[in-house]
């Protein structure tokens, strides 16, 4: 058994569903509208999550190998209908934001790779806390990615107002395209936070970014006669052509 | 409100993609090359439409009589897997080459939101037989419509050296689909 710690860390860190391994992007885009939803919805999919996770453990054993897709699909499927039927009996306000994604949890691809990758082949508490740790994962991204959509577009988080009345909402990070580009933007900032920390790790630094000038001087045969773009001396391969 | 207008407000206005956030994972997953895209695409529209037409079936005739209509979730994600593998099994016969390029990504059809999406939706708005079907072509045409203009411009971007590593791949894939986003939105004066 591992530790339920390490599994949650794991969950919530280094195998972030929505940062790390980029899973079950349609609610993540759809949802986050504002911090609320995003949590709502990261709740429900926990849900269903620690309890497909631990159902699909239990009857692991019985499950051929040929049929576990369809078999992890009617697990997912009842629960997905047992929270849906919860949050429109307690939280019908909840139900009217999230709307068609509530059903739609059932093919969430985070559930059913997790039922793949984990649950099908560990025991019930790892399960279990694998389920919490990737909820709490997702529940994160989702709150997170919906406070600063909702910040941006609305100047409120959770419905408080925190920036001051003179910002002008800029409506359009609530709307469809600012999910694409809000979660592009924090998928890069969260890859080049890896990338610097491999670089420390490693010593490995890439000579070649992206942000500076490519080497466009590579294979030229005349230079060495202007030292590359790097150096001050004028284009060799310029001047010649020029004088032709 | 006429088919036609369901049909081009289902492509255009309310893009499954780009409005409605159906069925990203295949969108940013399979849309690097054009091909691929293509394949794709249309593998969607045919399990779409098969799929949008027998839950219409199963959801008036079965679950409606039988006052069963909260299982929806459960019976529509059964119709659809059973569909996709006979999808799986036709294709593999037919169109080998393409079976293989597309290798896993057909069992993830059924993972695909945009398929149960358009069958939820079917249901919520309440269409007849018809405008089921119509609804879910044109939601299916718009799939394949963003997923081949998406990997158009993939390709064209996978071959630039000068961008940053940590945007290589999805995150610009991201940004890309959000500024298509803004070109859709223009569109929805069209149909009112």
């Amino acid at each position: 058994m591992m530790s339920p710690l390490r599994l949650l860390k794991n969950g919530i860190l280094t195998e972030n569903p929505t940062f790390v391994l980029v899973l079950g992007l349609c609610p993540t885009l759809a949802v986050t509208t504002s911090a609320s939803n995003g949590f709502g919805m990261g709740l429900a999919a926990m849900a269903v999550l620690m309890g497909s996770n631990v159902m699909i453990s239990m009857i692991r054993k019985f499950i051929p190998d040929e049929i576990r897709i369809p078999a992890f699909i009617v697990v997912i499927a009842g629960f997905v209908t047992i929270t849906q039927l919860l949050i429109s009996a307690y939280a019908p306000a909840l139900d009217k934001s999230l709307g068609i994604f509530i059903p739609l949890i059932v093919v969430n691809c985070i559930i059913l790779a997790r039922a793949e990758a984990f649950a099908f082949k560990n025991g019930v508490i790892d399960s279990l806390f694998d389920g919490i740790g990737m909820g709490l994962g997702f529940t994160f991204a989702l709150t997170f990615i919906g406070g600063i959509r909702e910040l941006l577009g609305n100047g409120t988080i959770f419905n408080f107002s925190i920036l001051p009345s003179f910002y002008q909402p800029a409506l359009l990070v609530i709307l469809a395209p600012g999910g694409f580009i809000t979660l592009g933007i924090l998928i890069a900032l969260f890859r080049n936070m890896q990338l610097r920390k491999e670089e420390e790790s490693t010593g490995f630094k890439p000579d070649f970014d992206g942000w500076e000038k490519l080497d466009a001087c590579e294979g030229c045969g005349l230079k060495k006669y202007c030292g590359g773009g790097g150096s001050n001396l004028p284009c060799a391969k310029e001047e010649k052509e020029g004088d032709a | 409100m006429s088919l036609l207008a369901l049909f081009f407000g289902a492509i255009f206005v309310n893009n499954i993609l780009l409005a409605r956030f159906l069925g990203c994972c295949p969108f940013l997953g399979v849309s690097s090359k054009l091909e691929t895209a293509k394949g794709m695409g249309i593998a969607v529209i045919f399990v779409t439409v098969m799929a949008a037409t027998m839950t219409w079936l199963a959801y008036t005739f079965i679950l409606v009589p039988l006052g069963l209509q909260y299982l929806y979730t459960l019976s529509f994600i059964l119709i659809i897997a059973a569909l996709v593998q006979f999808v799986e099994i036709v294709l593999k016969k037919v169109q080998p080459a393409l079976y293989k390029s597309l290798g896993i990504f057909l069992p993830l059809i059924t993972t695909n939101c945009a398929v149960l999406g358009v069958a939820v939706i079917n249901m919520n708005e309440k269409y007849t037989f018809i405008e089921s079907i119509v609804h879910a072509a044109g939601a299916s045409a718009g799939f394949l419509l963003a997923i081949v203009l998406m990997a158009g411009i993939r390709e064209r971007i996978e071959i630039s050296q000068n961008m940053p590593r940590c945007l290589r791949g999805l995150p610009i894939a991201l940004v890309t689909a959000g500024l298509m986003s803004i070109a859709f939105m223009g569109f929805s004066g069209l149909i009112k």
